[in-house]
């Protein structure tokens, strides 16, 4: 690790006067510390979100879940409201990494940083979720623009994300098993406004699949998409699967997630 | 330079340290503390597993500063007045390890394990214990030491 300076604000405002220059912001670690330790970034300077209070919390407001940036994936999973109100939603936070990595990665540190095989990104999108940061807030179709890129400015920091209560949702995850990132995750949701399938793992970042969305539309069980072909185009091939296994993964665990969502 | 302090295994400590040092570079060279091993140092294997404010977490992925204001316990923290804590003693009659190099953090990720699933199917403790690997033992006995110490601690 190259050498830096290190602030722990006791506010988002506070935090928010830390940034410019090279300072970096620190939420869970499990990403960047990783990051740091292979000097693939030179900070001057780190800001810890872990003292901001007001960033850390679940609520439930009016048909939403709001969560605040650095609340642990450990206690979403734990969550009797999120239990409750997105099952699915709790059952993803569980399956991210392990126990130690749960304890410590937040939704706000997988949301910015946007992995392609994450699997925060799949709920996002697939439950047309909204990002609130210090400055404004971006709904998930925006959000998430490319292979580690999001929608985030310079000293930008992510405050809460917004998860409306969908009709019913579902996620399945084919895990690598020594990671356990999505080789392939899929979530699909029925909300009053459609049904939205949104995949991780398998392409350059999270996307959605409008033709399934529109088969379910109409019949929303797993035999209602047997007809759409994923196509194997711009997926990603590695040494843990090549593209077209990917693709066929897609629909297996579409059906999957219909299934979990009781469709 | 920065000050960092802490509590470890109930007992105060300060010191001045780069702010880049990692939580287990602190417990195994400020405070000697060698119980807690660094195996991967990439995130991985668990061995370097320590509780702080009673989550388990690996040192190796958090700052010393990160814990600035903690209580942190590491394996030698857990025996009292020279009674061994269940979790060892299980792993002890259940032959739980082999070469012992894994042992620490199994021990400590085990506790955090029991303390949310009192009474840990052997698929709940398999899945809780997917961060700490293990290259001896094949498991079979870290499950059974499990389920041993989850009954005697009260599950
Ligand atoms: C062994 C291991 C297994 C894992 N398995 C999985 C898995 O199965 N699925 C999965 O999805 N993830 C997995 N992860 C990643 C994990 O979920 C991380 O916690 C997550 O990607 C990053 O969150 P963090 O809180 O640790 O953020 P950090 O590592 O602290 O930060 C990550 C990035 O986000 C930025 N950032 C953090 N918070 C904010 C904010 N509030 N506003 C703006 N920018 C911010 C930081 O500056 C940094 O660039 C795994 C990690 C490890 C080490
Ligand atoms: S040394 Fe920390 S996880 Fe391996
Ligand atoms: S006993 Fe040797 S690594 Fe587990």
């Amino acid at each position: 690790m190259y050498s830096f300076d290190y602030h722990r604000p006791r506010s988002v405002d506070d935090a928010v006067r830390q940034l410019g220059g090279e300072a970096k912001l620190l939420a869970g670690g499990q990403t960047f510390i990783p990051t740091l330790k292979q000097r693939l970034a030179q900070p001057d300077k780190i800001v810890d979100l872990g003292g901001i209070a007001e960033l850390s919390g679940i609520k439930v407001e009016g048909d939403a879940v709001v969560i605040g940036a650095m609340t642990r994936h450990g206690a979403v999973a734990a969550s009797a409201e999120v239990a409750k109100a997105i099952p699915a939603l709790a059952k993803l936070a569980g399956g991210i990494g392990d126990p130690q990595v749960r304890n410590m990665g937040t939704l706000g540190g997988s949301v910015a940083n946007n992995d392609p095989a994450a699997d925060y990104p799949a709920a996002l999108l697939g439950l047309g979720a909204s990002v609130e940061t210090n400055k404004r807030t971006v709904a998930a179709d925006d959000f998430f623009t490319g292979m580690f890129e999001t929608a985030l400015g310079e000293d930008e920091i992510i405050t809460r994300v917004r998860f409306p209560v969908p009709q019913a949702a579902g996620y399945a995850k084919f895990a690598n098993p020594a990671s356990r990132y999505a080789l392939v995750g899929v979530f699909v949701a029925r909300t009053p406004g459609g049904v939205r399938v949104a995949v991780t793992g398998a392409g350059p970042g999270v996307f959605r699949i409008g033709a399934m969305e529109t088969a379910l539309a109409g019949n929303f069980s797993a035999g209602a998409i047997d007809g759409v072909s994923v196509s194997a185009d711009g997926l990603n091939s590695d040494m843990h699967g090549s593209a077209e296994y990917r693709a066929h993964l897609v629909t297996v665990m579409a059906k999957r997630a219909i299934a979990a969502a009781g469709g | 330079m920065a000050t960092v302090s802490m509590t470890v295994n109930g007992k105060s400590v300060s010191a001045d340290v780069e702010p880049r040092t990692l939580l287990v570079e602190f417990i195994r060279q400020n405070l000697h503390l060698t119980g807690t091993h660094v195996g991967c140092d990439t995130s991985q294997c668990g061995a370097c597993v320590v509780h702080v404010d009673g989550r388990s977490v690996k040192s190796c992925t958090m700052l010393a500063m990160q814990a600035d204001g903690a209580a942190v316990t590491t394996v030698e923290g857990l025996a009292t007045n020279g009674k061994m804590h269940p979790i060892q003693k299980a792993f002890n009659e259940h032959h739980g390890l082999q070469c012992g190099f894994c042992t620490p953090g199994m021990l400590m990720s085990a506790i955090d394990l029991i303390k949310r699933h009192p009474n840990p199917s052997e698929e709940t403790i398999r899945h809780e214990l997917e961060g700490n690997i293990c290259r001896c033992t094949g498991y079979q006995n870290i499950v059974k030491a499990v389920k041993a110490a989850a009954q005697e601690m009260g599950g």
